[in-house]
């Protein structure tokens, strides 16, 4: 019998599947008569469609149909009679551009190649508008948000740092940033009848995708089935259903066969979200002896004209550190430009790097090491919503990482730490994330093998999630992992949130404990013993004795009651070790420690895959991604693989991974708090603060590319 | 797709005039610049003559140095023994480029026939002279950071990708050409041209020539090379600049030298007054800052690379203090 399985290095559940080539992802289901259906882009930035020619294409061979805002069915929830009407850009609907690249059309062929060609041929006429795709030319135009979740805060007195005897008052920016997972958006459709459609689809969510395509169609969302078993990376970019989705259902009932419509990766610069460009402002004022009198964070962000898009940049600054005054304010500035969408550590990414440079500036001021200037300041309790933390074990944080980075190698005066020709850094960026559960709801089945079976519409886009919910299931129920399959990505399930937010371990595995409870209780109360008894059950036994060919129930866990209670965060302390050439500016990550107090760690193994993921995609945000608009046309002009910079292997260092694993009590039966963020929020910052200790140069404006250091 | 025609001789001859026949031929080599350029309907040809099969793979040693035929993939090159040994700085520069997949495919003719990395070329809703020529230059006045510092005109600011053309270039290579009119041979330093008024022309091979093969000259540049790339990401990034620095040092004197950088002009950049500068000079970080100094006389930046400036010629001196053994 296996007991305490949480926290085993258990291997991916289906890692074989997906070494070998068996995992079928979204763009690899063989559907019968199956079409191919490809987008063409706008090319101008603003305007009205004023024709589409689309002759040329249609008499291409192979193809079925040019979709267009002419010929288009009607998407019922784009109709603004409905009681809810889809937001965001109805595609096809009217002949409106807000931004280069926005479909214009989409060409269905029986094969791609003929559907790309196609696409070639399709032209378009259009009366231009002026257009604004600048973010710093527009900057008076930002607004706040018309989400009220994004009002301006105040704690105590606004600009309270403005009265301190040493202050920090500096500006930092992160240009856009693509997702841009390995796998490409993809969507194949197919209807029965009039009623009833089934998807194959990117999604991080298949409860919220059927939600979508329902609301858009018309539809029962019981006649709307999606699949999305294997996600080949997402990072935030498949947490809606996008318009192409839409357009994928809505082409299947124009041609009345199923259809697949991949994105290029030139298309995903434009239709799946980014991280937007931000400008913050930071004002720090502390006493000399390093006591943080206030903090003032004010953020203006990148946003659509046909879409406000909104996230946390400011809000760690509201509870991170232990100071009487803080104010918030944050403004979105829209322009001529896709919608931005949530990137791992939405927000909280953005915002750490900005309050975590400025805490480490401050820290020079004061003649103060960071981390002793963090501890001055370390946040007891959480002051933003006047609550007790529900775990906090940040200092623990500070203490190993320092240990395992080697701080004590670290120099106070920065550019006097030399190996040979390179100047060596340390720093430290740490970052916090909301430890959220929702509602989620499991169905647990027991054979007469023994065997157990789960199924929840969860999603994997990458952490491993079966393989944590069948260590979940393996420790409660006392089995061992080899006796549990779980199943997820399938509507059919029953309905599970969608994976964002680090809540899928917290959330589902909660449903899971509950239902491997229920089971259990079930299964004592057959065999004659006290529900909550925690005697072996012999599983197989018990169904024998009974004659029962399979037991099955289905076990709703709620959401949080604890929540108004206590402050819930997973966080983070990041450290990193740098090389910099100072003639050429090459700067060398050489090693990166993440410590982080994420509550129970479910499996050691995938736990720190996805830290080391997280920071990876922290290496590339500091050191290599943006995309570079010409504002002069409204596209990027590095919008590829070629020459947008995703980190390479080459680039990335011995990544250390340290959990201080302690359950939180709070929370959810199991104590997990969540890692899919916090790996990347504070990563940015520790790399820059570890290039100013090398050089004394502060890079204020990521990335930090050689030209910014010689 | 677009259609066109494929043919696949087997001789130098047959391919020469199958290009001679139909300007609108491309030969087809790797296939690793001239398929994306289809892809993207920058090039469309309506005949590809796909000259893999002709005998110019071989690389040979020569009375003179090494000859190494067209088709040599950059791979092979790379990894010669007698290229290794003979001529490093041109392995080191091969590798510093592309993937390991490219390289597999790459040839040496193709690589020199690579067109340029410049977006507004890429991007065929902008304006660009050496695709669209009169269409204008997208980069002039647009995101220019990676784009030249030397030998640019108002028609085209745009920069040659290669790694392995810098190399070649500092190696004193010479070009084998074989056309309708038979043979000829020209430097390397010569093939690739400065845009001036005619963009669209990245070298002066005539539209029926074909590349055979190039030979570099032996040379006592065995030891003391170093080819260095500042990019922006550690692989698979074009050089923000390149330096092929190559040392001929006797005790602590510089006998000889070549250099040339890469990521900077529309060709190669052999920078011969610093070559010239150097000759006779002392191993010396001095002696390598005023040759920086020296080279980088005539550079004009824009308002995006204005770093290039100051990058360049801070490469020069890492460059040369590696090759050298003053760093390492």
């Amino acid at each position: 019998m296996k007991k305490d399985a949480i926290g085993d290095p258990l291997n991916r559940v289906d890692g074989r599947l997906k070494v070998t080539g068996r995992a079928t992802y979204s763009g690899e289901y063989k559907v019968p008569g199956l079409t191919y259906a490809v987008l063409v882009p706008a090319t101008i930035t603003s305007g009205t469609i004023i024709a589409v020619d689309t002759k040329a294409a249609q008499n291409a061979p192979g193809v079925l149909a040019v979709i267009t805002p002419f010929n288009a069915i009607k998407v019922p929830g784009y109709q603004p009679d409905v009681a809810k009407p889809i937001k965001g850009l109805k595609l096809f609907n009217d002949n409106i551009v807000y931004f280069n690249g926005q479909p214009i059309a989409l060409v269905v062929a029986d094969t791609f190649e003929r559907a790309t060609y196609a696409a070639s041929l399709v032209k378009a006429t259009y009366q231009k508008q002026p257009f604004e795709t600048n973010f710093h030319k527009n900057l008076d135009k930002g607004v706040t948000p018309q989400n009220g979740n994004y009002k301006d805060y105040v704690r105590g007195q606004v600009n309270a740092y403005k009265t301190a005897p040493v202050i920090v008052e500096q500006e930092y920016i992160q240009p856009s940033e693509m997702h841009n997972p390995m796998e490409l958006h993809v969507t194949t459709a197919f209807w029965d009848g009039d009623d009833k459609v089934t998807l194959y689809t990117k999604s991080q969510g298949v409860v919220g995708s059927q939600k979508a395509i329902a609301t858009a169609f018309n539809l029962d969302p019981k006649n709307v089935q999606i699949n999305s078993r294997f996600v080949g990376g997402a990072f935030g970019s498949s947490l809606r259903t996008w318009p192409h989705e839409v357009a994928a259902v809505q082409a299947a009932k124009m041609v009345k066969r199923p259809v697949k419509l991949t994105l290029t990766r030139e298309q995903m610069f434009t239709l799946v979200g980014y991280r937007p460009y931000t400008i913050q402002k930071i004002g720090l004022g502390a006493t000399q002896d390093g006591k943080l009198i206030g903090i003032t964070h004010e953020s203006h962000s990148q946003s659509a004209i046909y879409e406000e898009f909104t996230e946390n940049s400011v809000n760690v600054s509201r509870f991170l550190y232990n100071s009487q005054n803080a104010n918030t304010l944050y403004k979105v500035v829209p322009l001529n430009v896709g919608v931005p969408a949530p990137m791992r550590g939405p927000g909280e990414a953005t915002g750490s790097f900005a309050l975590e440079s400025a805490l480490d500036e401050l820290s020079y001021m004061l003649k103060l090491d960071p981390i002793e200037l963090r501890l001055r300041n370390y946040a007891d309790t959480d002051l933003e919503r006047n609550l007790p933390w529900s775990s906090k074990y940040l200092k623990e944080c500070y203490r190993q990482g320092a240990e395992r980075i080697g701080w004590d190698k670290r120099s106070s005066t920065p550019g006097t730490n030399r190996d040979g020709e390179w100047l060596v850094g340390y720093g430290i960026g740490c970052g916090a994330f909301g430890a959220y559960r929702a509602r989620t709801v499991a169905k647990i089945k027991l054979t007469p093998d023994g065997n157990i079976n789960i199924q929840s519409a969860a999603s994997d886009i990458g952490p491993g999630t079966a393989t944590a919910m069948v260590l979940i299931a393996a420790d409660t129920l006392g089995l061992p992992a080899d006796k549990i399959t779980f199943e997820l990505g399938n509507s059919a399930f029953p309905p599970a949130p969608t994976q964002g937010g680090s809540a899928t371990v917290s959330s589902v595995g909660s449903a899971v404990h509950d239902a491997c409870i229920a089971l259990k209780q079930k299964l004592n109360t057959l065999a004659g013993k006290a529900p909550d008894s925690n005697e072996q059950i012999d599983y197989a036994g018990i169904l024998q004795q009974h004659s029962l060919p399979m037991l099955e129930l289905t076990q709703e866990s709620k959401s949080n009651d604890n929540a108004q209670k206590y402050s819930m965060y997973s966080f983070s302390s990041h450290f990193a070790q740098v090389y910099v050439h100072p003639l050429t500016g090459v700067v060398k990550v050489k090693k990166i420690v993440a410590v982080v107090d994420a509550g129970k760690i479910v499996n050691h193994k995938t736990a720190s895959s996805q830290m080391i993921g997280g920071a990876v995609g922290g290496i590339g945000m500091a050191m290599t991604e943006e995309a570079i608009f010409d504002d002069r046309f409204g596209r990027y002009v590095n919008g590829n693989f070629a020459d947008y910079h995703v980190p390479v292997n080459a680039d990335i260092p011995q990544i250390e991974a340290i959990f201080i694993d302690k359950a939180d009590p709070i929370i959810n039966p199991v104590g997990t708090k969540g890692i899919g963020e916090i790996s990347l929020i504070g990563v940015a910052a520790a790399i820059a603060n570890a290039v100013y200790n090398a050089t004394g140069k502060r890079v204020r404006e990521l990335p930090i590319t050689p030209d910014k250091l010689i | 797709m677009n259609q066109f025609q494929y043919t696949r001789p087997a001789e130098t001859g047959t391919a020469i005039k199958a290009l001679t026949k139909d300007a609108e031929a491309h030969f087809l080599a790797g296939g690793t610049n001239l398929i994306d350029l289809m892809k993207m309907g920058i090039v469309v040809p309506h005949k590809l003559v796909d000259i893999n099969h002709l005998p110019l793979k071989q690389i040979q040693k020569t009375q003179l140095g090494l000859r190494i035929g067209a088709l040599a993939t950059n791979t092979e090159v790379a990894e010669s023994a007698w290229v290794k040994e003979g001529f490093p700085l041109l392995s080191l520069a091969i590798n510093a480029g592309a993937s390991p997949q490219l390289r597999n495919m790459a040839t040496v003719g193709g690589n020199m026939m690579q067109r340029t990395r410049c977006p507004y070329f890429f991007d065929t809703t902008m304006p660009c002279n050496k695709r669209v020529p009169g269409s204008g230059c997208g980069a002039l006045a647009g995101i220019n950071r990676m784009h030249a510092i030397f030998g640019a005109s108002d028609k085209c600011i745009a920069v040659n990708p290669s790694d392995m053309n810098v190399a070649l270039t500092a190696l004193d290579a010479m070009v084998h050409i074989t056309g309708p009119k038979g043979l000829r041979t020209i430097k390397f330093a010569d093939f690739h041209r400065l845009p001036g008024e005619y963009p669209e022309l990245d070298n002066t091979l005539q539209k029926d020539e074909l590349i055979t093969g190039i030979d570099i000259p032996a040379s006592p540049f065995t030891k003391n090379v170093y080819y260095l790339k500042i990019r922006d990401r550690t692989s698979y990034a074009f050089a923000l600049v390149s330096v092929a620095a190559a040392l001929h040092i006797e005790g602590n004197t510089i006998k000889d030298v070549r250099l040339a950088m890469g990521g900077v002009a529309h060709k190669p950049w052999r920078l011969a007054t610093a070559e010239a500068f150097l000759k006779g000079k002392p191993v010396s970080e001095d002696s390598f800052k005023q040759a920086a100094q020296i080279a980088m006389q005539g550079a004009k930046a824009y308002e995006y690379n204005q770093f290039k400036l100051k990058l360049a010629p801070n490469a020069i001196i890492q460059s040369l203090k590696m090759a050298s053994g003053l760093a390492s």
